[in-house]
């Protein structure tokens, strides 16, 4: 075989490695990689066109389906973007708990991400300790609304219910005895030489070429770039909040590691302010057009049940328009792009899925490394299958 | 909320007035629909003014307005992480011509962005350097996201 001659290596899409159905076509010289190619598209459900054919509240449940990690992010983000189109304030409570349970979303995405990634490297026992907690943040999601995975808790307007009173103790005990563990995980990895050699200056991305190739989310800020949504355009009362944005430096996989550490732990406070100042009162606009009436109400008055009928057969009419709204998911900048033409159904729905644009950067990473960093590369990105397929 | 005012001034001096087809604000948001002859001038204009700074691409996506002509939209959504501010800039595609110059040298992001839009719409960007369909196979027949494909 000539000394020039490459070879092209095929992974996935069925891999565990891959994190759902990735195929990666890696172009090696020797052991180092040229380029990586990725092949999206096979778990594409054409999301965004279903979408142009369901009401707005029948949207809610596809989003649970994008980034199926983190589906109380996705559900803000929707109802967060109907809401500005439509111009509704939801009361504080409402915010308090979306706030809550994004942050619980936050960690429980980082928590899976941290046992596979870890996984991945090498290191199986992580996956054992981190599903171990994760299991508790679905639990917390399962009492607040009967579901653990695609909740469609948020919906435009509000929240589907308000939570029963025995979550805000649950989340407090949760809350009190998680940094404890995330110590306990340092102690697996933080230091761990082997964790060391496999992640520190591997798959390096500058904050220039970050911001180029439109990553954002953990990954960009690990590259130094200090751009967090929940502080520069905060949302749902995230101002009214104390907290730091996590920040790195090198834009290696160690420094994705770090960062999303640290943002565990500042959820962590997060959701401590929200059990603290949590206010009293309704969890969802009082308008009938948009939130449904109280179920006692529909038996009893013909008011309630007209609206309740119309909501469910027509749905609510944003008026003509468009906006674009981003929240800072676990992933990173997902944003929504909605066109309304007046009707019940959105016209165009077109969702900014960070892991879309983040698993761009894998083949500016792994340039140059060698074949067995692309592993450790792939699972620092943290990417959903789901919202990049959508 | 920042420097949209200076973006529309800008344009309109470098560009010409005739640049910009429409300009609207609507819930804080500003939308500027570029002549499709200027649009990639504009936005290379709004990536390179140090005043404007918009070096954020975070989507490009196409919309189908069956039955209205020109048909197509194509709208790009960028963000300035030193000025904190957006804008969405909007630029009409016939569908006897369906295709604009690509991005992809202002923004490696748009890598993808594009390739979508291609595939999901059939809109082509002209100097893109690798436009195939992304999230269906090769060998796909017609253009999903056209409001005139059958949704099953």
């Amino acid at each position: 075989m000539a000394a020039s001659e490459r070879m092209i290596l095929n992974i996935g899409p069925q891999h565990p490695s891959t994190h759902g159905v990735l195929r990666l076509v890696v172009e090696l010289d020797g052991e180092t990689i040229v380029r990586v190619t990725p092949h999206i598209g096979y778990l594409h459900r054409a999301i965004e066109k279903l979408c142009e054919t369901k009401i707005y509240l029948q949207c809610v449940p596809l989003t649970d389906r994008l980034d199926y990690l983190a589906p109380l992010s996705n559900n803000l983000g929707f109802a967060l973007t109907v809401e500005k189109l439509m111009d509704l304030e939801v009361p504080r409570r409402a915010q308090y708990l979306r706030v809550m349970l994004a942050e619980l979303t936050r960690i429980s995405s980082h928590l899976i991400w941290l046992g596979t990634h870890a996984m991945d490297v090498g290191a199986i026992t992580m996956f054992l300790y981190t599903f171990r907690e994760r299991e508790t943040t679905y639990d917390l999601f399962d009492l607040a609304h009967g579901a653990r995975m695609n909740v469609s808790y948020i919906r435009p307007g509000g929240l589907a219910r308000d939570v029963p009173p025995e979550f805000v103790s649950r989340v407090k005990s949760f809350v009190d005895e998680f940094p404890r563990r995330i110590e306990e995980y340092e102690t697996l990895l933080t230091k761990n030489r082997i964790w060391l050699n496999r992640t520190r200056g591997v798959g390096t991305l500058s904050g220039t070429d970050a911001i180029a190739l439109g990553v954002s989310g953990p990954n960009l800020r690990a590259s130094g770039v200090n751009w967090d949504i929940r502080k520069a355009c905060p949302y749902s009362g995230y101002d009214e909040f104390n907290f730091e944005a996590a920040v790195g430096r090198n834009g290696d996989v160690y420094e994705r590691y770090l960062v999303r550490l640290v943002e565990m732990r500042e959820s962590v406070k997060i959701v401590r302010q929200c059990l603290e100042g949590l206010p009293e009162g309704p969890i969802a606009v009082d308008d009938p057009k948009v939130v449904f009436p109280k179920r006692e109400l529909v038996s009893k008055d013909m008011e309630s049940l007209i609206h309740h009928f119309k909501l469910v057969s027509e749905g609510m009419c944003p008026p003509p328009g468009e906006c674009y709204v981003s929240i800072e998911a676990p992933k990173g900048e997902l944003g929504f792009y909605l066109v309304s033409d007046g009707g019940p159904r959105p016209y165009r729905l077109k969702f900014r899925a960070p892991s879309f644009v983040n698993l761009q950067a894998v083949s500016k990473m792994a340039e140059g490394r060698l074949i067995a960093d692309l592993v450790a590369i792939v699972g620092s990105i943290d990417i959903v299958l789901g919202e990049i397929d959508r | 909320m920042g420097n949209e005012r200076t973006a529309i001034s800008k344009i309109k001096k470098t560009l010409g007035e005739n640049a910009i087809s429409e300009e609207r604000v609507f819930r804080n948001e500003t939308t500027l629909v570029i002549r499709k002859e200027f649009i990639l001038e504009a936005l290379r204009l709004l990536r390179a003014d140090p005043d404007l700074d918009f070096d954020f691409l975070s989507d490009v996506c196409g919309i189908d307005w069956l039955g209205r002509e020109p048909r197509f939209e194509v709208v790009y959504n960028l963000y300035s992480l030193k000025h904190n501010s957006r804008i969405r800039l909007k630029v009409n595609v016939e569908e006897s011509r369906p295709s604009l110059p690509s991005a992809v040298n202002i923004w490696p992001t748009a890598d993808w962005h594009e390739r979508e839009v291609f595939d999901l719409f059939g809109i082509s960007f002209e100097g893109h350097p690798d436009l195939r369909r992304i999230l269906n196979p090769d060998g796909f027949k017609g253009f999903p996201y056209r409001k005139d494909f059958p949704i099953r």
